[in-house]
């Protein structure tokens, strides 16, 4: 394997050390920047695809990355939890140890998917999709082992930049596409950030076993 | 060769009828002892000479007149019957000493011999047939051994659920080798290691010998009876079927698996290495969590069955892929693992039976303080505890190194199931490795070392010299395998060679006996070197010492951060020790829970630690099936108080259902 | 062998050096430890009246054992006389025999806090050798070899390159070796508090040339560590096979400074942390744990495409 390899798989690995960072953390600020990380490392591995490929339209789509995933998101997120008032701490339904072993396993299973099915493509490409996968199966594991409406959130995005990364290691995703992606994560994004002053308006909590409960659909 | 064996093995036989007779005067017992130990000790040497030699068979004409029992001494065999060998004659120079506390030896001594000559047995057969019979005796000659204390504590409930599972096991055994006589019907192993079942039947026999063999080794779920039987008996007992009975059923899991079966599938082998990889950890989990010595060390050994299996899955998987070398390397460790295994697991079960007989407590927290009352058997227990927890330069450590070293092998297998489930299972065996250590730290320090914690601890005494030169002679030999490794290693060779069609490479022509797995680049450790550096390091750092430095001692009371407190109680107890573990694991394994109960201020009461524990296993698998039992059970115990019209009727029914399907048969 | 024991207490004294400035204070000379340790051998023992003989040999073989593990690592040079008798495996099992004798001379005497020191080294020591040998997995997957002179040849050749697992390895490697030499944040090595101890409990009834042959025990085990992490990571400047005098010479300069750096480094990290309490450590040994895990399979990834 050459060196254009090893970087790619470098930043690869590094992505889904930092979606398992997330599902290790239990206080809201430190997530935040772990998930700013990935996104930072996305648009390096977008960039180094744009470079490998001689696909210059891919750079754009590294300072999307950059931009929005890495910077503004993560910053709009962090005012959003300060002046809501957000409990800063994050309670897992199952306890750390069985949620980080549940991440290998979500890593090991997308690799023995993955890698078979694509047996005829090129390394680079086959390591990326196999990575990315791992990264959207661990940010679904986020979302469903917290208690706390912001950190299924950051899962969400994570589920974004899993996808981003499968898109560009595939090599043909045009630009178009994915600016509109980029748009509609935006809207739903502010939606979700219209909804969530809404509902810690109305029930002064965002923990959803709360909002469980005052849907009246348990005693 | 193999008619030497047989009649050692009648005289065995012929000694459980003398014992009857015997077990009543002092001298009978010691020749029923003794000369047990002498036939073992035969048995082994010539299972030792055997081992080289082409195999050798025999057809006796006993058992059902158109079968015969079929009887055959190849490598496998005896090797197994040197470990067996091994354990038993130990086992008997360690009783005729321990025997003289036996109330009751007329329910010992008979079966005792017995006992011995059905694991013989069980090592020779060589048809369906004479391999359950000898299975059987085995078993109901074991159960008869631990209900021989029939009036101490649960001892009877031990033994009845020892009897299911023995039971249990004989059932699976059965039909597995019905499926492998197929519909020929010939039980001899010759047929069946001709005939190739389909790749269905192999997975069905697979999966019989897993709940069979495994059943009566101790695999995780089907463990439950270990804890229970072995304790229960004599300690020699505790020693043989811990040590030896446990590795017969090891025995036959490779036997079916390696040699009837033909070549593996690569997915059984992900089955085999999954269950000992939990095995192992289960086993040490539940060991840490003991205070009684017996019962410590019983799930313990269900900790080494899992390490025995690790390398058999191994095993299996590198056959699966063609990988012949490999698949010697993983066997040859697995099967070392057997013969460390038997020797420290029995020293250490002497040793426990030592500190029953001096101070008749089992319970590690009323003991303590042993290592000044008991000097020679706390140091042949330290050996047992360094050699199980694998320690260099000792025998433990030279099987797990090679254990270690076929999961690290080779990583270029095809399957990801394999890929991942080698380093997990490599995990796991270092996880359970560490453990045991810390295990082993605790049964050591609680129950020899610190301060007396009762009266019976501190008036112990030694035991006497037979015990304590089979304790001391086990010791040895863990010594001697650890720095000679390769002397086991080679002897090994014939039986990979038979069973796999290869070998490790030839060990003691090396230069200064290392051994070498695979390649000297890759990695090769030496014994004999490590314990000399250890040796003369420690004796040149003595002698510095003492020549340099201040040769002055002087005694005080502890230091104890300037509280002394001369209250044993202060000590750290077993359950203490394992608190922090029992944090960490126990609370996802065994769902433990802590509550104190703190009186309020000015209230003398005292505070109350409690912590409750569950068996998982024990209530998923085993209180449904016995619920399910007894419900069956009470619903047909109304059959038994029906009227005479009701019992007329039923005849009357069967007569008319029979016709029926006569009729309709036509 | 002998340069490991007399440089063992110069790296423990610029560790202290470090921390000290650090705190602003100018702190004891480098030297210091070699003058403790001679101050110790001339004093006399005193033992506890119910300490037993297990409690007097075990500070000569924990001794005896470190000093025959930190033997069997590279330091500046590969392919010492006899680095084939033992390779990683057998030296953290070397290490690992020390640790059990130190936990059973904690319990020797009896008293609650050997008990505390053995009971809670243990739990740590669990957790620690399943990530080291995940470390050692992805090692020997990407050199071919457990033994450590081949893995740092390995590393010196170009066929290394530049991966992921390795980065991820090192991480794993660091924090195991922290919590095996009872550095902050596990353990605090200059602590006077006994509730605090895991170590310092253990060894707390030992004294005279006991104490001072245990004390030299830890710094070789420090030193060891050090070594091994230098070796494999960063074997620049380690001289493989025969050389001149030359090459020795920059070999032993090499040597020196990778163990100036990693002190220095070790010092302000142990500065900039605090403590865990002890059942948080779990956590982070079950974190060097997943990393291990990690590295095996992104190696799987890029070794089986």
């Amino acid at each position: 394997m050459g060196f254009s390899f090893d970087v790619a798989h470098m930043l690869a690995g590094l992505m889904v050390l930092a979606g398992l960072m997330m599902l290790y953390q239990d206080r809201l600020y430190p997530l935040l920047h772990v998930l700013a990380l990935q996104a930072g490392l996305l648009a390096f591995s977008v960039a180094w695809q744009a470079h490998l490929q001689a696909a210059p339209h891919l750079y754009i789509t590294a300072v999307i990355a950059l931009l929005f995933k890495a910077a503004f998101i993560p910053w709009a997120l962090r005012r959003m939890v300060f002046r809501l008032g957000i409990h800063r701490e994050i309670e897992p339904v199952v306890g750390i140890g069985p949620t980080m072993l549940a991440g290998m396993g979500l890593v090991a299973l997308s690799l023995e998917v993955m890698l078979p099915v694509t047996a005829q493509a090129d390394p680079v490409a086959r390591q990326d999709i196999a990575l990315a996968l791992s990264i959207v199966l661990i940010g679904l594991l986020l979302m469903v082992s917290r208690r706390n409406a912001v950190s299924q959130v950051v899962g969400f995005l994570a589920i974004d930049n899993g996808i981003s990364l499968a898109a560009t290691g595939a090599q043909g995703m045009p630009l178009v596409v994915e600016i509109s992606v980029a748009f509609s994560i935006l809207v739903a994004f502010i939606v979700i950030g219209v909804f969530l002053f809404r509902i810690r308006e109305r029930f002064d909590t965002v923990d959803v076993a709360a909002l469980h409960r005052f849907r009246g659909e348990q005693p | 060769m193999i008619v030497a064996v047989l009649i050692c093995i009648f005289g065995l036989l012929g000694l459980g009828i003398a014992g009857v007779g015997l077990a009543l005067r002092p001298l009978g017992r010691t020749v029923v002892y003794a000369a047990a130990a002498g036939l073992c000790g035969v048995i082994g040497l010539l299972a030792l000479i055997g081992l080289g030699r082409a195999p050798s068979t025999i057809l006796l004409p006993l058992g059902l007149p158109w079968v015969g029992a079929h009887l055959r001494l190849d490598a496998l065999s005896s090797f197994f019957a040197f470990v067996v060998g091994v354990g038993g004659a130990g086992a008997s120079v360690y009783a005729l000493g321990y025997g003289r506390h036996e109330q009751a030896p007329q329910r010992v001594l008979p079966f005792y011999p017995v006992f011995l000559a059905g694991l013989f047995l069980v090592l020779l057969a060589d048809d369906a047939f004479s391999f359950l019979f000898a299975w059987e005796l085995m078993s109901l000659s074991s159960w008869a051994l631990v209900v021989s204390h029939h009036r101490e504590g649960d001892n009877v409930r031990a033994g009845y659920i020892y009897l299911l599972m023995a039971a249990f096991s004989g059932l699976m055994l059965l039909l597995g080798f019905g499926l492998l006589a197929g519909a020929t019907g010939d039980y001899a192993f010759e047929t069946m290691r001709a005939a190739h079942p389909s790749a269905g039947v192999a997975a069905f026999v697979l999966g019989l010998a897993l709940l069979g063999a495994g059943s009566k080794a101790g695999l995780v779920p089907l463990h439950a009876w270990l804890p229970l039987a072995h304790p229960a008996a004599p300690s020699h007992v505790s020693a043989l079927m811990s040590g030896v009975m446990t590795k017969v059923a090891v025995y036959a899991f490779v036997r079916i698996v390696f040699d009837l079966l033909g070549l593996p599938s690569w997915w059984s082998a992900v089955v085999v290495l999954a269950l000992g990889g939990i095995t192992a950890v289960l086993g040490v989990l539940y060991a840490l969590m003991q205070h009684d010595l017996k019962r410590l060390l019983a799930y313990h050994t269900v900790e080494n069955i899992g390490i025995i299996f690790i390398g058999l899955g191994l095993a299996m998987a590198f056959r699966a892929n063609g990988f012949a070398i490999g698949a010697a390397l993983a066997l040859t460790a697995a099967l070392f693992h057997v013969f460390n295994h038997a020797v420290f697991k029995s020293l250490l079960f002497f040793g426990a039976g030592a500190v029953l007989s001096a101070t008749g407590e089992r319970d590690m927290e009323h003991l303590g303080g042993l290592i000044h009352r008991m000097r020679i058997s706390s140091f042949a227990f330290l050996i047992g505890c360094a050699a199980i927890s694998a320690l260099p330069p000792l025998n433990g450590f030279v099987s797990e190194w090679l254990t270690f070293q076929a999961i690290l092998l080779r990583p270029g297998l095809p399957q990801w199931g394999l890929k991942i489930m080698i380093p997990s299972d490599g995990a796991l065996l270092a996880l359970a490795a560490a453990l045991a250590a810390a295990c082993f730290v605790k049964a050591y320090g609680v129950t020899y070392l610190g301060r007396p914690r009762t009266a019976a601890a501190s008036n112990a005494g030694e035991v006497d010299k037979w015990s304590l030169s089979a304790m001391i002679g086990f010791a040895a030999l863990c010594l001697l395998a650890g720095i000679f490794p390769g002397v086991m290693i080679d002897a090994l060779a014939p039986v990979s060679q038979a069973l796999l069609g290869a070998r490790m490479p030839a060990q003691l022509a090396l230069p200064w006996l290392s051994i070498i797995p695979v390649e000297a680049s890759r990695s090769s450790y030496n014994g004999l070197l490590i314990f000399s550096f250890l040796a003369a390091s420690t004796l040149l750092t003595v002698w510095a010492i003492h020549r340099f430095a201040s040769r002055a001692v002087q005694r005080g009371p502890a230091w104890d951060c300037g509280f002394p407190d001369p209250s044993p109680a202060t000590q750290y107890t077993a359950d203490s020790f394992a608190q922090p573990i029992r944090r960490v694991f126990g609370t996802v394994v065994f769902r433990t829970h802590e509550t104190v109960v703190m009186p309020p201020p000015g209230d003398v009461a005292p505070a109350r630690i409690e912590k409750s524990s569950r068996d998982l296993i024990w209530e998923t698998f085993y209180e449904p099936v016995a619920r399910a039992v007894t419900a069956t059970a009470d619903t047909l115990n109304q059959l038994q108080f029906l009227t005479i019209r009701r019992y007329l009727a039923f005849v009357f029914l069967a007569l008319v259902a029979l016709l029926l399907a006569l009729a309709l048969w036509q | 062998m002998a340069l490991v024991l007399l440089a063992a207490p110069l790296l423990t004294g610029l560790i202290r050096k470090v921390k000290a400035r650090l705190q602003a204070r100018r702190g004891a000379s480098v030297l210091q430890p070699y003058r403790d340790l001679r101050r110790l051998l001339g004093k006399e023992v005193v033992l506890a009246e119910n300490a037993s003989w297990l409690f007097r040999t075990v500070p000569y073989l924990i001794f005896a054992f470190t000093w025959v593990a930190a033997s069997l690592v590279p330091t500046f040079a590969a392919g010492l006389l006899f680095s084939w008798t033992g390779d990683l495996i057998a030296i953290i099992a070397l290490l690992g025999a020390a640790r059990f004798l130190l936990a059973l001379a904690g319990m020797d005497v009896g008293t609650s806090f050997g008990g505390i020191g053995a009971s809670r080294e243990v739990m740590f020591a669990s957790l620690a050798e399943p990530a080291m040998l995940m470390v050692i997995l992805s090692l020997a997957l990407i050199a071919g070899s457990t033994q450590l002179s081949t893995i740092a040849q390995f590393m010196l050749s170009p066929a290394a390159g530049l991966r992921v697992s390795l980065a991820l390895a090192l991480v794993a490697f660091v924090i195991v070796a922290i919590a095996e030499n009872a550095r902050i944040p596990v353990d605090n090595p200059a602590t006077h508090l006994e509730l605090t101890m895991v170590h310092e409990a253990m060894v707390l009834e030992y004294s005279g040339r006991h104490l001072a042959m245990i004390e030299l025990a830890a710094s070789l085990k420090l030193l060891l560590m050090i070594s091994a992490i230098a070796c494999i990571f960063f074997p620049f400047g380690l001289v493989i096979g025969a050389a001149e005098a030359g090459h020795y010479l920059v070999g032993l300069g090499a040597y020196g400074l990778k163990l100036a750096v990693a002190g220095t480094m070790l010092g302000i990290f142990e500065m900039s942390i605090a403590k865990m309490r002890v059942f948080r450590v779990p956590n982070l040994l079950g974190g060097a744990l997943m990393l291990g895990l990690l590295a095996t399979l992104l190696l799987f990834v890029s070794v089986g495409l």
